[in-house]
């Protein structure tokens, strides 16, 4: 398929049936209801399975359904919607059952609006459910990586069995870009542990429930090596403008393309500052963070929220360098020039302290 | 010739003294056991001396499917 | 001398069951078993089974099974029959589940006319959790959570789900029965039966509600439990069919 102009929740939903997923359950929820409109009218054409459902609660549910099944399934809600997931979501962790969970996150707590926001971090990071888990999370940048990531979402869900979140914001998903898909996936292997009938065959049972003590124990640490795995082989990051930064901008999805643009301008005002981006939330590039730290003592947090991602910067850090927080929540949109003069600001601070 | 009479056999270690089956059993074929089975429950006991018509009510009242019924 | 009641073979033989003495629950596991055998149901079957008494049902049936969080069943079934619709689906779901945390799951399962079956188990009260007020607990009764009856002016009145959903298009079949004593016991076999061969006939969503005792949170006997299910709470939960659209639209 040659270049398209494709709004990003389109993106999503398209690069997903590209990727064999032959079954979407949803709920409408701005800013996202492009994506489920184009299930409905393009996956039963590629004979999948579109049901709207009465509730995102019911959605995530029938996710678990078909997943069990041994179907590629997504389902996609933004910010309310995902909240109202977080049981199904920690069930499909608990059973080992593979899905991809779309966010198109908007401004919160509570009702918020539907402007794009970046609040939704800590619920994605840190497992949003009850129990011990963690769910990989990617944040595309823009409207082609969405078709890009999404692809390979499917890929980490199936090969480590277990839900994998995409984090969007309301700007990515409604803005269109350029974008070229991947060709279509064709008969993907049969997953032997499916349930199917026990045909001939010994009988299947899925549950989550693990009354005895030692053995919850020990499916939870069985849980941590497959998390262990898919940080040591998924993690995922782009550095921009590092190789003379001496200030470094730590932003991802929407925020960071604001910073790319914000890092051009303050460059030509002779301030070496680049941007590190991750591109997987959750596992988190530390050891990208941790190598630049060697030699960079300053960076620049850029969120849309109220702070987030930067403790899971913090925390690789490990108290080394200063780092700055600047964060606008609630769906306000910053501009390249408000960055740029958060990075000059810093940088002088940086020049005043090295006389 | 008389029919030949059934003979009623309780899997006593799957059995909980619900005594549905003695309730309605209606040739009084069950009863509950003196001694207790491992779960600490009487169960019931059929006597050889009733004469169990395999009509198989106890069969269909039991919970645990502990009851076998042999007949012609 | 042989044999005359066959071990139900989608029934796994040397386990006892966690329920209490006299649960409706193991009778209902009986003919469900049965059932598939008869109608060769077991190897393309999935049940849902859900959080409650029957969360260990999988440790009884000897078919292809996944647990749900509570109420979400119909769901879940919903998920499985979309995608695999030669599997033969049906969910088994306590008053709770079906009726309280999982009740918009249920309507809009049965609104959409889903190719599912429910078996619905109505003991009017939480069994697991201990005896608490389910939503088709009646007037009066107590509960640990209705110390002195359930009193509508506080806790509302007894819940008709089955009855609310047999309208919908989308239901064919609907039926009632009660497991209090031998008739009704084969009573339910039937409907059972009939809401399974909806199924298999491609028709669309069907269900069964069974009134099934339970003697340790009523604290009766199972031979009482029988008796009040048949004296009070099927004057409240009338069993019989409540909607049969096998012949299409009325």
């Amino acid at each position: 398929m040659n270049k398209v102009f494709m709004s990003g929740n389109h993106a999503f939903a398209e690069a997903a049936i590209r990727a064999g997923c032959r079954s979407y359950f949803g709920y409408p929820i701005t800013p996202q209801n492009e994506l489920g409109e184009y299930m409905a009218e393009h996956l039963p054409k590629s004979g999948g399975v579109f049901v709207q459902s009465e509730s995102e609660t019911a959605a995530i549910n029938m996710v678990i359904g078909a997943a069990a099944a041994g179907a590629r399934v997504m389902t996609s809600s933004s910010s309310p919607g995902i909240s109202l997931k977080q049981e199904g979501i920690s069930f499909l962790a608990g059973f080992q059952l593979p899905a991809v969970i779309v966010n198109v996150m908007r401004g919160g707590p509570g009702l918020g609006n539907i402007a794009p926001a970046q609040g939704d971090y800590f619920q994605a990071t840190r497992g949003g459910g009850h129990g011990d888990y963690r769910t990989p999370v990617f944040a595309p940048g823009s409207v082609q990586e969405v078709a890009d990531l999404t692809r390979v979402a499917f890929d980490v869900a199936d090969r480590y069995r277990t839900p994998v979140m995409i984090l969007g914001d309301g700007m990515l998903g409604q803005m269109k870009e350029p974008v070229e898909f991947p060709d279509m996936l064709v008969d993907l292997p049969e997953k032997e542990w499916a349930l199917r009938g026990r045909g001939e065959g010994a009988s299947r049972y899925m549950a989550s429930l693990i009354l005895d003590v030692m053995e919850m124990e020990r499916h939870n640490w069985e849980l941590v090596r497959k998390y262990q795995a898919i940080t040591k082989n998924e993690t995922l990051y782009e550095g921009y403008m590092l190789d003379d930064a001496k200030i470094v901008a730590i932003a991802y999805g929407t925020t960071a393309r604001i910073a790319r643009a914000a890092i051009k301008r303050v460059r030509k005002e002779g301030v070496p500052a680049g941007l590190l981006r991750p591109i997987t939330l959750w596992p988190f590039p530390k050891e990208p963070l941790q190598e630049l730290a060697r030699r960079i003592e300053d960076f620049v947090v850029f969120e849309m929220s109220t702070g987030q991602m930067v403790e899971d910067v913090l925390l690789s850090l490990e108290g080394r360098g200063r780092v700055a927080f600047h964060g606008r929540p609630g769906g306000v949109v910053p501009t390249p020039v408000e960055f740029s003069r958060i990075l000059y600001r810093e940088y002088q601070r940086q020049v005043k302290s090295e006389k | 010739m008389a029919k030949t009479k059934c003979r009623v056999v309780v899997r006593s270690e799957y059995c909980k003294g619900c005594n549905l089956c003695i309730a309605y059993c209606k040739k009084g074929v069950l009863a509950p056991s003196e001694g207790l089975n491992k779960a600490g429950y009487h169960y019931a006991t059929p006597d050889d001396e009733k004469e169990c018509t395999g009509c198989r009510v106890c069969v269909l009242v039991c919970p645990e499917v502990a009851i076998e019924v042999y007949g012609e | 001398m042989k044999l005359l009641n066959k071990w139900p073979s989608y029934y796994k033989k040397d386990v006892v069951t966690h329920y209490c003495p006299g649960c409706g629950h193991g009778i209902v596991h009986r003919i469900v078993a049965e059932l598939l055998e008869e109608m060769d149901l077991g190897k393309r079957a999935v049940c849902v089974n859900p959080a409650g008494c029957a969360v260990l049902a999988y440790k009884y049936f000897d078919i292809d099974m996944i647990e749900s969080a509570h109420g979400r069943g119909t769901a879940i079934a919903t998920g499985v029959k979309r995608v695999k619709p030669e599997l033969f689906v049906f969910t088994y779901q306590g008053d709770g589940d079906l009726s309280a945390i999982g009740t918009a799951e249920t309507i809009h399962s049965a609104n959409r006319g889903e190719h599912i079956t429910v078996i619905f188990i109505n003991n009017a009260v939480y069994g697991m959790t201990g005896g608490q007020m389910a939503p088709t607990t009646l007037l009066g009764q107590r509960t640990t959570t209705t110390l002195g009856g359930r009193n509508p002016k506080f806790d509302g009145y007894p819940l008709h789900i089955t009855d609310m959903i047999a309208p919908l298009p989308g239901v064919i079949y609907a039926e009632r029965t009660a497991i209090n004593g031998p008739a009704g016991i084969q009573r339910t076999k039937k409907a059972i039966q009939a809401a399974f061969q909806v199924q298999v006939d491609g028709l669309g969503y069907s269900i069964v509600e069974v009134l099934s005792a339970c003697p340790t949170n009523w604290k009766m006997t199972p031979e009482e439990s029988f008796k009040w299910i048949t004296e009070v709470m099927a004057k409240e939960y009338v069993p019989g069919v409540l909607t049969d659209k096998r012949g299409g639209p009325a």
